[in-house]
Formats: C-alpha cells, sequence, structure tokens
C-alpha cells in the first residue's frame, strides 16, 4: 500500500508475516539485574533491566532444543536444559552456548539452582533428579535422588539447602538432599469443580523458609502444604484452567502465579489484624495482560515478569515497592526484538526479511497516482515476492543483509555464513551460492554491505571484524580487524559511512569502535556511555556518527574531528524532552536524507522521527508530538511551535523505516492482531465466567 | 360536633419498607424495618406485622439493636430525635433529642453510651460522620447535644460507612474514596482508586462498603460490578485489595456473614451471590430473587440473611440460601399507568405492580395479596430495553371479569398493542385469561370502561383510542364440540368526525355512553349505539370524562387541558355550568353525588369535592401535597362514618386515596393522630410476648379466656361463633375482668341483643379491627348520635337505619367501658 505523507510517499508494508516465538521460561538475575528469557524455538534473550529493559544479548535458537528450564547460577552464570535432554550454558561474553551435556534422563522438565548457587537439579522424564556440581568452567554429575515414578515437572529448593520440593504428576515428593530420598509425598486431588480429571499436574512448586510448600497444578489450585508433616493446609482455585507457573518474592510475602486463561494472580502474606502476629496469603490482585497461557512468571523485587504463548514479555511494576512513581512503574509490554529483521535495497526497492529459518524477499509495488496529503495511493503494480530461501540445518538465522544494490544477499546461523549472488533478467531472478566460505566465517552476529555494495563487513562472534571484498561470482579476504587486547566481547552492531571510508563497531556494553577501512586501522573509540547502543549510523558527507542508547539519549560523534559535535553538546547541554526519555521501546533504525544534511530520520516501534539540528530544541514545556501546525496560521506562530523533533505517529508497530529515495519512504508494519490471529487460539472463556 | 378534627393528609401505608437495612433482633425471631414515620416489627417465621413503632414524627432513617441491651432498639429520624423501643411490648423508653436531621445510625459494642449518626453539615451535599453521647438520665426525654465529628465529607447512605472488627476502625467510602478512621490511634487513611481519572474505569464509583467481623479487612462495591478486599490499609504504602467480579452492573449492598466466613452480594440481577472464603471460584447463589437487591442484612445469630428489594419486598433466607419468608409491601418501582382501582372482590387497591404485573394491595394491613402476571413474558432488567407496559385495566361485572391493555413502542411508527379479558375463577380464587386481542386498535387506548349491568351476560367494554374509533366488545358464546366457553368480540365500532377518542364513561345505570373526542362530547345509546347528542364547549380537548351518581345522574363532567370543567345536563342538553379549574384527576364517588377534583396549582395540588348539581364546591382544601397527585380513587368504607359537617360528609361512605408523583399513597382523614393507633391489637399483644400470629389470634386467645371466664353460656357462645369476637359488645365483654364486670342479668339483654345485630347486619359481621377504634370516638361524647339521628333523616337511607338500633346498644357499652377504664392492676398485686 502507498500513501502520502507531506512531503514523502510512503510504501505502506504490511505483508512481513512475522510471528514471534512464544516464551517459555524467563529467569531474573538479582546481580545484575538481567532477565533472561527462552522462546519456544530456543531463543534466549537478555534483557538489561536497569537499561530501560533493552534487549541486549540474544543466543539464536535451535530446532532441537526446546528449552524448558533456564537459571542463573553461581552469580551470572547461564543454564538452560531442555526436551533434548541436554543440559546448556551460555556464553554472555560471546554471545555463543559454552557446552551441553547431556544429564542421561530423558528430557529434562525442571531445572533449579542451589540457593548457594553452587550446584544444579534436574528433574528428569524419567522420574530422576539428579544433582550437578558446578565448577568454574563445567557441571559436573554429582548423584541421582530417589527416582520417582513419573516425570518431575517442578523443583524447589528450601532457602537453607537441605530439602527440595519436586512437583510430578499427581504427587509432591519431598527430598532431604543430604540423604537423597523422599520423605513426604503429598498427593494432590484430582478433582476439579468436582469433574474428576484424568490427571493432575504439578507445574510448579515453590518451598519457603517456614516449610510451606505452595504447589499449582492443572486443575486451576494454588495450595499450601506444610512440608513437616506433608498435609495439605490451604487451597485456592484461581483458574477453571491450568495455573502452570509461580514464582515467589525473595523476602517470601508475595508471590505470582500464570494460569492458562492468560490471567496472571498476585498473592500477598498480609497480618490477619493489624495488632496480631498471624500472616495469612491471601490473593490480592489479578492482572489480565496476557491473552494465552502464561507459560512462565518471574518475580524481581521491584516488578512482576510473566511471560505465554501470546509473545509478550509483560512487566508489571508493583506500585507498593516502587519508590517514586515516575514512567518506571509503568507497565512494560515487550513483543518484538529490539533488533533488525529487514534490510532493504534502495536501488531495486527490494526488502529482504528474515524469519527463524527461512528469508524472504520482496519488490515493492509501484504506483503513478499522486494525490494530496494523507491519501492513499492505488497500486499500479502490486508488491512481489520474489524469492524465499530456506536454510539447511535446524539452527535458526542470527543476521541477514541484502546489499544496497540488490545483488548479494548473505545470512549467518550459528555455524555458518552464507552469500548469494542474485541476477536480474527481466522479471526472473536466479540465485547462485557464492562456495567456499573462508573456514573463520564461522559465524556472524552482523553483517553489513558497504554503500556500493563491493565490500561485506562481518562481525563474528569472537569479536573480530572481518572485511571481505567482493567480485562478480566470487570474494577476497581483505582484512580482519581483530578485538582489543583483553576483551572477547562480540561486536553487534555496524555502521558503515556511505563513501566506504569508515566503519564503526559496537559491542553490547563497551564503547563504539571506528575504523578506518582504507588504512585498515582504529581509528578512534567513541568514550564509553552507561547505556548499550541500540543503533548507529554514519552520516553522508559529514561523516558524523550517529548513536542512540537504551536510555533514549542520541548523540552525534564527528569522526574526522574525533568529538562530539557542536549539536550534541548542545543537545547534551539542554537534554532531551522528558516524553522523548519516557518512550518504552529502543531505537532501531537511523538514517539521513541525502539531500537535507541537517535531518536524522530514526524510529522506534511507536514513532517514526525527522530530527531538524537547524530548528530549536524543544524544552520540557513544549509540546513534544506536535500535529503538523495547521497551513492558516501565521508564520510566526508556526516558527515559534517548531522544533527540531518532527514525530509522526501513524505507522505502529513499526518494525523498519528507511528512505528509499529522496521522496520515497518505505515503512514496515506488524499489526499486533495479525500475531494473534496466527497464535493458536486461546483458551475459550465465557464472558461472565459461568 | 364542634370538636371535630379538620380533614388532614395522612400517610396511609404502602410506605417503603426498603428505605433502609431490615435488622434481625439477637434471637432471630423478629426482624425490623423502617416504613415512612415508623418502624415494624415482623415475625421471621410467620411474616406477620408484630408491632408498629409509631412515635418519630419524620421519616425513619436508622435502626439498630441496643449493644448492652438486645431487648431494645434505637431509632433515629428526619426529626432529629434518636428513642429507644422495647421491641417486645412496642413501648418507647427514651427520646434523646439530637436536633439536626439524622440521616443514618450506628451502634458500637465498645461504645456503649454513645452512637454514632450521619449528619448533614451546613453545606448540602456534604455529610459527616458524628459520635453523640447519650446522656443517663432516669426522664423520658432527654437533649443529646454531645456531639463530636468523627469523619467528614462521606456518603449520606448507611451502606458507604461501616464498623470494623470490635469498633476498631470505622470505613467511609464517597465517589472514588475510601476512608479508613483509626479510632485508637486517632487517624485517617483515605485510599483513592488511582483510575478514577482514566476513562475506561470512568464506574469505579464506591457504592457500598462492608467491613470483615474477625480480620481487618474492608469489602467495598463498586458501580462497574466489582467487590474490592481491602486488607493492610493500616499502611498506606502496603496496602492492597483483591477483586471479586461476578456482577455486571454495581453492587448494591455488600455483608458478612457473622463468622466472616462468607460475603453477600446483591445488585440490579437480582440474585443473591455468596462468595465463601473470599474466593473468587468458590461462590454460591440464590438467584430470581424478583427485583434488584438494595440491602443486605445478617442477623446476628447468624442463621439467617435477609435483602430488602427494589419492589419494596424484604425476604428472609435461611443460611443454607433458602429463601423462608416474604414481607411485600406496596410495589412501587415503576410508573402507574393504570390509575388506582379497587378490587371489588377483595376490596383491594389494583395498580401496576412489578413489571408486566398488576399487584393487589390490601389497605387495611398495609400488605400486597398478590401480583397477577399480566404480561407473561419474562421481564429483562437491562437498562436501555423498551419493555411491555401495562396501561390499562378496568373490572367488571362486580369483580368477575378484568380487562388490562398492554403496548410496547420502540418506534414512533412500530407499535404493539395487546388487550386481555380475565374471568374471575371462583375454584382457584384467581383471574384465568379467557380473550387476548391483538391490536384491538390501530393506536394508543386512551380510554377501556365496562358498563355496570346488573346482569353479567349483557356484558359491554368499551375501548377509546387515539385512531378515531372507539370500539363496543361483548362477551359471546364461543362454544364448540369440545368445550363450551364464552369469548369477545367486537360489536361496534364508532367515530365522530376522525376526531381521536380521548376518553369514555358509561352512566351509572348503564344506559349511556359518553365518549370525547377531542374537545367534543359525544353521548350514545348502550342498547342501538346511536349517537344521541354531542356537546361541544370549545374549551379544549377533553382529558377526563365522568357521569354523576346516584341523584346526579343526569348531569355529565368533563375535565378539559385547558383548565376548564364542564358540566352539562343530559334532560336538557346543556351546559349546566363551568368552572376553571386545571384538574389533574377527577373521580367520583362511587356511592355518594361527590366527586373529588385534584387541580396542579404553583403551590401544589388543591383538592375540590363538589355535587354535580351544585357548582359550589363542598370541600376544598389548598396544597393537599407539594407535588402533582397523579391518580386518585375513592374506597368505600366498610363501615359508614357520621361526619354531619359539610366539609366532612363525604367522607362519610367512602376514603378518598391518592398517589403523588413521588408514589407516595396519601389519605383524608379528619381523626387526630393518637387515634388512629389501632388500640386492640396493642393492647391484647402486651400481655404476651409470644409471636402473634392469626391462628394464634383465634385459638390459643379464646383458651385462655375459657379459663377465665366464669360465664359458662358465653364460653359456649365463643365455641360456636368465632366470629364474634369482631362483635364490639362481646369483645368489651371479654376484655373486662370478670371481677368488675356488672351482674349477668345486665348483660344477658345486651349481649343477647348483640347477637341479633351481628346476624341482621352484613356490615357488622365483616367489620375489621377497625370497627373498634371507629366506635370508640363515636361513644365519646353522646351528642355524635342525636346529629347521627339527624343525619339518617337528612338522607334517608335504609341502611343507615339499621346502624340505628345497633347504636343503642352502644350506650351501655359506654358504661362498660367506664369500668374498665378503672386501674385494677393492684388487684394482680395482691
Amino acid at each position: 500500500m502507498n500513501l502520502r505523507m507531506g512531503e514523502f510517499k510512503v510504501h505502506r508494508v504490511r505483508f512481513f508475516n512475522y510471528v514471534p516465538p512464544g516464551i517459555r521460561c524467563v529467569a531474573y538475575n538479582n546481580q545484575s539485574n538481567r532477565l533472561a528469557v527462552s522462546r519456544t524455538d530456543g531463543t534466549v534473550e537478555i534483557y538489561n533491566l536497569s537499561a530501560n529493559y533493552f534487549q541486549e544479548k540474544f543466543f539464536p535458537g535451535h530446532e532441537s532444543r526446546a528449552t524448558e528450564a533456564l537459571c542463573w547460577a553461581e552469580g551470572q552464570r547461564l543454564f538452560s536444559a531442555g526436551l533434548n535432554g541436554e543440559i546448556l550454558e551460555y556464553d554472555l561474553q560471546a554471545l555463543n552456548i559454552k557446552y551441553a551435556m547431556d544429564a542421561f534422563g530423558g528430557p529434562i522438565w525442571s531445572m533449579i539452582a542451589s540457593p548457594s548457587g553452587s550446584q544444579l537439579l534436574v528433574g528428569c522424564e524419567d522420574g530422576s533428579v539428579k544433582l550437578f556440581q558446578i565448577t568454574p568452567d563445567k557441571i559436573q554429575f554429582e548423584r541421582n535422588f530417589d527416582r520417582q515414578k513419573s516425570r518431575i515437572l517442578s523443583l524447589s529448593w528450601h532457602p537453607s539447602g537441605t530439602h527440595i520440593a519436586a512437583g510430578s504428576i499427581d504427587y509432591i515428593s519431598v527430598f532431604d538432599v543430604k540423604s537423597g530420598s523422599a520423605i513426604h509425598k503429598m498427593i494432590v486431588d484430582r478433582q476439579y469443580m468436582g469433574v474428576s480429571k484424568r490427571k493432575c499436574i504439578v507445574w510448579g512448586v515453590a518451598f519457603l523458609s517456614d516449610g510451606t510448600v505452595i504447589s499449582v497444578d492443572s486443575a486451576g489450585k494454588v495450595q499450601f502444604w506444610d512440608s513437616a508433616t506433608g498435609t495439605l493446609v490451604k487451597s485456592h482455585l484461581v483458574a477453571n484452567a491450568d495455573v502452570q507457573s509461580i514464582a515467589v518474592a525473595d523476602q517470601e510475602d508475595s508471590f505470582v502465579v500464570g494460569t492458562a486463561e492468560g490471567t496472571v494472580f498476585h498473592f500477598q502474606l498480609v497480618s490477619v489484624t493489624s495488632n496480631s502476629t498471624e500472616k495469612q496469603w491471601v490473593r490480592t490482585k489479578p492482572f489480565q495482560h496476557h491473552t494465552h497461557d502464561v507459560r512462565t512468571v518471574a518475580h524481581s523485587p521491584t516488578a512482576l515478569i510473566s511471560g505465554g504463548t501470546d509473545t509478550h514479555l509483560v512487566i508489571r511494576p508493583l506500585m507498593e515497592k516502587v519508590e517514586v512513581k515516575n514512567y518506571d512503574a509503568a507497565l512494560r509490554k515487550i513483543t518484538f526484538p529490539h533488533r533488525r529483521l529487514i534490510s532493504c535495497s534502495k536501488k531495486r526497492q527490494l526488502l529482504l526479511f528474515q524469519f527463524a529459518h527461512h528469508l524472504e524477499l520482496w519488490r515493492l509495488g509501484s504506483t503513478v497516482a499522486t494525490g494530496k496529503n494523507g491519501d492513499t495511493l492505488p497500486l499500479s503494480k502490486n508488491a512481489d515476492h520474489l524469492l524465499h530461501l530456506k536454510t539447511k540445518g535446524p539452527e535458526n538465522i542470527i543476521c541477514s543483509s541484502i546489499s544496497p544494490c540488490g545483488s548479494w544477499i548473505a545470512y549467518s546461523t550459528a555455524s555458518r555464513v552464507f552469500l548469494y549472488r542474485l541476477n536480474y533478467e527481466h522479471d526472473n531472478i536466479s540465485l547462485q551460492r557464492v562456495s567456499k566460505m573462508p573456514a573463520f566465517l564461522r559465524s556472524a552476529l552482523q553483517i553489513l554491505f558497504s554503500e556500493d555494495s563491493a565490500k561485506l563487513f562481518v562481525a563474528s562472534n569472537q569479536g573480530s571484524l572481518h572485511i571481505i571484498q567482493l567480485l562478480e561470482g566470487s570474494f577476497k579476504h581483505l582484512h580482519t580487524f581483530q578485538p582489543q587486547s583483553g576483551t572477547v566481547e562480540a561486536m553487534c552492531l555496524l555502521a558503515v559511512s556511505p563513501d566506504g571510508n569508515w566503519l564503526a563497531a559496537s559491542g553490547t556494553s563497551a564503547g563504539v569502535h571506528v575504523y578506518n577501512v582504507k588504512h585498515l586501522k582504529l581509528h578512534c573509540t567513541v568514550p564509553a556511555y552507561n547505556f548499550p547502543v541500540t543503533a548507529l549510523a554514519i552520516a553522508p558527507n559529514t561523516n558524523n556518527l550517529v548513536i542512540a542508547h537504551s536510555d533514549q539519549q542520541v548523540f552525534e560523534y564527528s569522526i574526522p574531528d574525533k568529538q562530539y559535535t557542536e549539536w550534541s553538546r548542545n543537545v547534551q547541554k539542554q537534554g532531551f524532552h522528558h516524553l522523548w526519555l519516557q518512550r518504552d521501546t529502543p531505537i532501531t533504525h537511523i538514517s539521513f536524507h541525502p539531500k537535507r544534511p541537517m535531518h536524522i530520520l530514526l524510529h522506534d516501534a511507536y514513532m517514526f522521527c525527522i530530527i531538524d539540528k537547524s530548528l530549536p530544541l524543544p524544552n520540557d514545556k513544549t509540546v513534544l508530538y506536535n500535529p503538523l501546525p495547521p497551513t492558516n496560521e501565521s508564520d510566526v506562530f508556526r516558527r515559534r511551535t517548531a522544533h527540531a523533533f518532527k514525530i509522526s505517529k501513524i505507522y505502529k508497530p513499526l518494525l523498519f523505516m528507511d528512505l528509499l529515495d529522496e521522496r520515497t519512504l518505505v515503512a514496515v508494519e506488524r499489526p499486533l492482531d495479525d500475531i494473534i490471529a496466527q497464535l493458536p487460539p486461546p483458551i475459550k472463556k465465557k464472558k461472565f465466567g459461568t | 360536633m364542634e370538636e371535630e378534627e379538620s380533614i388532614r393528609v395522612v400517610h396511609c401505608g404502602g410506605s417503603e419498607l426498603n428505605f433502609r437495612r431490615a435488622v434481625f433482633s439477637a434471637d432471630s425471631k423478629y426482624i425490623f424495618c423502617v416504613s415512612g414515620d415508623f418502624v415494624k416489627v415482623y415475625s421471621t417465621t410467620t411474616e406477620e406485622c408484630v408491632h408498629i413503632l409509631q412515635g418519630h414524627t419524620d421519616l425513619v432513617t436508622g435502626i439498630q439493636l441496643n449493644p448492652s441491651n438486645h431487648l431494645q432498639l434505637y431509632s433515629c429520624s428526619f426529626d432529629g430525635t434518636i428513642k429507644l423501643w422495647d421491641y417486645l411490648d412496642g413501648i418507647l423508653i427514651k427520646t434523646f433529642l439530637v436536633g439536626p436531621k439524622l440521616y443514618a445510625l450506628f451502634t458500637l459494642t465498645r461504645a456503649e453510651d454513645s452512637v454514632f449518626v450521619i449528619t448533614n453539615k451546613e453545606e448540602p451535599d456534604v455529610f459527616q460522620l458524628v459520635s453523640v453521647k447519650l446522656p443517663k438520665s432516669p426522664s423520658q426525654e432527654v437533649e443529646a447535644k454531645e456531639l463530636s465529628s468523627v469523619l467528614d465529607y462521606i456518603n449520606q447512605s448507611p451502606k458507604c460507612t461501616a464498623f470494623g472488627r470490635e469498633g476498631e476502625y470505622v470505613a467511609a467510602v464517597r465517589d472514588f474514596y475510601l476512608s479508613v478512621y483509626f479510632f485508637k490511634k486517632k487517624t485517617t487513611s483515605r485510599y483513592t482508586l488511582s483510575s478514577a481519572r482514566n476513562k475506561k474505569h470512568a464506574k469505579n464509583n464506591f457504592t457500598c462498603v462492608a467491613c470483615h467481623p474477625k480480620e481487618d479487612c474492608i469489602a467495598s462495591g463498586h458501580m462497574d460490578g466489582k467487590i474490592r478486599l481491602w486488607r493492610n490499609f493500616d499502611d498506606d504504602k502496603k496496602y492492597t485489595y483483591t477483586c471479586l467480579h461476578w456482577h455486571h452492573d454495581m453492587v448494591m449492598d455488600l455483608a458478612f456473614s457473622v463468622t466472616g466466613a462468607s460475603l453477600l452480594s446483591g445488585g440490579r440481577e437480582c440474585v443473591l451471590v455468596e462468595w465463601r472464603d473470599a474466593a473468587e471460584k468458590n461462590k454460591e447463589f440464590l438467584p430470581r430473587l424478583g427485583a434488584a437487591i438494595e440491602y443486605i442484612s445478617v442477623a446476628p445469630a447468624g442463621d439467617l440473611f435477609c435483602t430488602s428489594h427494589a419492589d419494596n419486598k424484604i425476604m428472609v433466607i435461611h443460611r443454607n440460601l433458602d429463601t423462608s419468608a416474604v414481607i411485600q409491601g406496596l410495589v412501587k418501582d415503576r410508573s402507574i399507568l393504570t390509575g388506582l382501582m379497587i378490587d371489588p372482590k377483595t376490596k383491594a387497591l389494583v395498580l401496576n405492580g412489578k413489571p408486566g404485573h398488576l399487584q393487589f394491595y390490601s389497605l387495611q394491613s398495609d400488605k400486597q395479596l398478590y401480583n397477577l402476571d399480566i404480561v407473561q413474558q419474562e421481564y429483562i432488567n437491562d437498562s436501555g430495553l423498551f419493555q411491555i407496559e401495562l396501561t390499562k385495566a378496568a373490572f367488571g361485572c362486580f369483580g368477575n371479569w378484568l380487562a388490562t391493555v398492554e403496548q410496547r413502542q420502540e418506534k414512533e411508527s412500530e407499535l404493539e398493542l395487546q388487550m386481555k379479558l380475565w374471568k374471575y375463577n371462583k375454584k382457584t380464587q384467581g383471574f384465568v385469561l379467557n380473550t387476548k386481542i391483538s391490536m384491538p386498535h390501530d393506536d394508543h387506548i386512551t380510554g377501556l370502561c365496562f358498563r355496570n349491568a346488573e346482569r353479567c351476560e349483557a356484558l359491554t367494554l368499551v375501548t377509546a383510542s387515539k385512531d378515531g374509533h372507539f370500539k363496543v366488545w361483548i362477551l359471546t358464546d364461543d362454544s364448540d364440540i369440545y368445550k363450551k366457553a364464552v369469548g369477545w368480540t367486537c360489536d361496534f365500532v364508532g367515530s365522530y368526525h376522525k376526531y381521536q377518542a380521548t376518553d369514555c364513561c358509561f352512566s351509572e345505570d348503564g344506559s349511556l355512553l359518553a365518549v370525547s373526542f377531542e374537545e367534543i362530547v359525544t353521548v350514545w345509546d348502550s342498547e342501538t349505539w346511536e349517537l344521541k347528542c354531542t356537546f361541544c364547549q370549545r374549551a379544549g380537548k377533553i382529558r377526563r370524562l365522568c357521569f354523576g351518581r346516584l341523584t346526579c345522574s343526569k348531569y355529565l363532567l368533563g375535565a378539559t387541558e385547558n383548565g376548564i370543567l364542564c358540566c352539562w345536563n343530559l334532560l336538557s342538553c346543556a351546559l349546566e355550568w363551568s368552572a376553571k379549574l386545571s384538574i389533574g384527576v377527577m373521580e367520583p364517588d362511587p356511592h355518594s353525588e361527590h366527586i373529588a377534583a385534584v387541580s396542579r396549582s404553583s403551590g401544589g395540588s388543591d383538592l375540590f369535592v363538589f355535587k354535580p348539581s351544585e357548582p359550589r364546591p363542598l370541600h376544598i382544601q389548598k396544597s393537599i401535597c407539594r407535588e402533582e397527585v397523579q391518580w386518585g380513587v375513592f374506597v368505600p368504607r366498610d363501615v359508614p362514618e357520621s361526619f354531619t359537617s359539610e366539609a366532612h360528609q363525604w367522607l362519610n361512605r367512602s376514603q378518598f386515596y391518592f398517589l403523588t408523583k413521588s408514589q407516595s399513597l396519601l389519605t383524608f382523614s379528619a381523626k387526630s393522630p393518637e387515634e388512629k393507633l389501632t388500640p386492640t391489637s396493642k393492647q391484647l399483644l402486651a400481655e404476651e410476648s409470644l409471636p402473634t400470629t392469626p391462628f394464634y389470634f383465634i385459638l390459643g386467645k379464646h383458651r385462655q379466656q375459657q379459663d377465665k371466664k366464669l360465664n359458662e353460656t358465653l364460653e359456649n357462645e365463643l365455641v360456636q361463633l368465632p366470629l364474634t369476637e369482631n362483635i364490639p359488645a362481646i369483645n368489651e365483654l371479654l376484655h373486662t375482668p370478670a371481677h368488675v364486670l356488672p351482674s349477668a342479668s345486665f348483660l344477658c339483654s345486651m349481649f343477647i341483643n348483640s347477637l341479633l345485630l351481628s346476624e341482621e347486619t352484613k356490615s357488622a359481621e365483616e367489620t375489621p379491627d377497625d370497627v373498634d377504634m371507629e366506635e370508640e370516638k363515636e361513644s365519646d361524647d353522646s351528642d355524635e348520635e342525636n346529629n347521627l339521628t339527624e343525619h339518617v333523616q337528612v338522607t334517608g337511607n335504609a341502611d343507615l337505619g339499621e346502624d340505628v338500633i345497633y347504636q343503642l346498644s352502644k350506650s351501655e357499652e359506654k358504661e362498660l367501658r367506664k369500668f374498665r377504664k378503672v386501674d385494677y392492676s393492684w388487684i394482680t398485686a395482691l
């Protein structure tokens, strides 16, 4: 669809058929305030909650590695286990999998680290509970606990580390860690609202320090057990469907459960009367932020975190724990990855869409019609689906790119980098794989073509940057920038200047490095900033590097002068508008207008903005999201109200926006309703619940 | 008759029983509810009204048991007093004069010497909760002026204030606020629903509040149907709440059970919901309660609940959610379209009741007799729905037939009309649908009347409609080979120059039918249906039409919209007189020539009573009430009164009841308020504290009397004639202690006399309790009897002639009464 917007003609693309995979596990790390999220396709994402909930790292998925459990241990080591029976450890620096180890118990359903963090416990399909010792560079099997009859679906460690509770089908076992024997077996009632279900699956257990075990099960119950006597203390029926997850706060004064109906219930320990010490668990607030199963929940000191089949990661701050009621206290709903899945060939008007296991190449439609501002223009030629490129092997695509000329496509999985040459003959298109990629190009985190499509820049997960010269049908390795000595941090954002002289690269936390491609050496390093970089771009002609950070700050750094530009200093002096800083999605793409050097174009998921550096900056008193001033207003008024930020919120959720030429924009949207339509149907609930 | 009181307007029952929460006695035997200026004491088992606590001079607004003595009851009223009652004996113990209007009353076990009331502050709509210290003083009337404010800016409704566990705190809600005052800390916490400004949650307003009796937990009901359970509310930061959501419309009231194990809620869904353990999934329902639940209360013994409903009904519900008793007052929750009627059979007042129903309401016992479902369709309680409305009803043939008209109009062009004719079935003692006529007219029906025929065979019904026609319906034989039946068919359709028919009326003997067509009145012969004559006064559309009665039956009256009252003489076919009077209600008395008309003026409504034969009104009463009078009706008296003054005469044969716009049922009374009290029942009941039931009245009482009475003949008579209790002479005889009675020979003739009378006069036998009080009044001075005889001579009515003999026995009775008035209580002390 094409649309006129002001001076631009906009391709409004809605055929990017992207559905994020559902969330399976979340694990919160209190030390680093980071959140690990695993999805049903095996992808693991790390969110930095301190850095404005930015998704700073991700590990690509794998078809056979469906994670069922995720946990942090030994401080900041991240482990996952899945139905293939393997325990994985992730390397958070190099962004790859350190090792995989088979637990030899069949599919693993649950895993938990000991309160001290030195041991790892897994529950397997065959009913065994296995204890692993965490060594500095690996894990080591220690022993088995008493084998149970059926699979162990949930595990919880007593805070003192002496006992564990294990949820299985129809019962909960309590083990003594020292002896490894089951000391109690608590049978869960199969009855569900008077009807006996076939089985009652204990989806989650939590062991509190006073010996109480809380269980959640498929009959919709939240039950409190006394582990000393093995008796049921209290039962709350909270849902008509399964209660699938539970998470307890560290203070043990509140916990949260997620149900298959999409509701998250908060339970709090409140005193019965104000002057007595007697306390009781009370179900307090329900939160209905999900439409589908809430597969997992986490409880950070200040927020409830939940995720499920409907692919949203919801972070709901607890009002009573939040000190100041600012924007941090607002609900966050994260749906889309904080990285680009789309690249675009300006010359041939092509869009390359990246999916988990394939790439799609589309040619944009065109129109001959003209219209007024805001008109929808009819297409004279529809958009064309040119190519569907499937990957080989079970691994997910990490990154992909199409060259500006449209004749090269490159993508990478966790183990290989692929390069293809496209030949256009009238309407036909032929694809030719460039074979014999060099051995060092095993896996890339980011791939970028230079503006003239003659060079390919590859950021590998070893922290090195490779420059490859592309020739007709072949290639030549030009140079490799080795990482700074001592760091192994992977680079995941690249930007090249249009003249091809400068290459900027940024890692997950350290500063931005600028390389001189002509002289093949490091030119300078932009001073480090506390918040991770979300987008990078180098302006034409001036070679100013524009950097967007996750705290919504935007810097402009002059590469030739090796310093921040005057405008950037001004911006820092005056500060951004408070509404600008309160946006909750990061800027994912920056581009420039070829004819207007003063303009910077950038977008996040909910807005598209043109920063006009020639205009005054807005202060907190001016309206940030000003609509276009009406033309009948006087010029004086217009000049008075105009400020540097011109923001459009027409397109949302916006996954990609770029300038094709001076007068044409392309915007890729992915409406949430389309995603929900592709998900399995949620549990049907009658409106009045009768 | 110089002492005769002036005629006053009095409330006559039918007051709201659902104005405030009902209160149970400590043993759950009685339930108390406010009813206008009174407090009524009902038995929870028999549904019978045991006592009426009278004494307040304005609306009673709150009742509570005395926490220190559960046999006493506090009540507060708009008259600014708090009264303490002994409810078992119906005695007023004490009156505390507070001063300002009191809106609600609360008591606390902890604070025995003080109660809490809601009063108005200076500005309107600003209310405060104050504690009133009740001084200890032996006198009957005590000033209680020691007020101290507890909470400011609260809602006036008692639903919005609740006292917490052991009176440690009080919670009050208003708009979007919940305020909690802690008595120990003397601090107030206020919680605002943060989403109050948000449009999506605009219906978050608090509607009611209740406190858990054992735990620190406050339940609040909201406009959007949610119930919130607040906890940790002693901490401004850590407070938290749970939501329970089942109601789709606002939560009208909440109550915790005595142990706090369950929470009861109710609303417009007419379903009582019991939430057990405050869990959303664990709830029980008592559905189909008939009308919106306005109040819920719980018996302190814990075995009973009670719900007050919008249709003026109180339901007593057992702990296991079984309805055990229903106390139904006059239904008043909808507009009355049918007007007021008297059912000739039951003498009950008939008017619109529940949606689509006709209610039969007994004026004597202030109780609804039954509801007749006319529309016979499920009523869906939802705003914005166009319901079928019962618009007209009329009784014919001594109550053997009932005609009803119902309509539903969603759009201007779509009118659904239905006329139903109901026959009284003697076997089932109820009305049975006989004929259903859909669309009897093409437009709204404006008039509906039966012909008063001596014989029921030639029944005739006339309907007048805006479509310009009037239709005559007659009862015909509808028998076929299967059964013998009768049915109604249209016999004649009349019209007059396509004018809209506005009203119709039969003359008293049924020979003439008058139909008004806008400004013109047409008179038709009811045998041949030919137009006899027309009257046209050009005085505006005629709104109401009626014939004179008895000696004035030659007159026809018409009230127009322009405020002209015309009276035509049918013999001379000429206008007899006309008067400028903007008449809203015009009702003829069926038993006399009098016609009552109520006109609307700026100061309120004025009453005019006149005879058609003379243009001068007999009685004028200015501003009988502030608001517009909507309907009126003459209710024939069972026993005629004997007022002689001209202004009172019209009340002799019938009593005039009228209904105002705010649906209060009022009447005229010439008696002083003290006399209005029904003393008999009071005296009878003061003797024992057992619950009194009709059964007990008949049997239990007599058994006791049997022991007391020495006179064997009397005893025999009693067994044979249980009805004799109704005869005042015998009543007096029986209630007088035996040792003060005159000699048997003296009594004998009087007794025999009274028996003779009771057999002759039907009216005396049928007389209910209130006969006594009327006679009491009459026997107060002997002049009255002289006046009465004069009156008899004037009217020359045969019926009253019998009353003269009846009166003769009264002079002797008066002597009896004198005996009784002497205090013999010292004898019992011996």
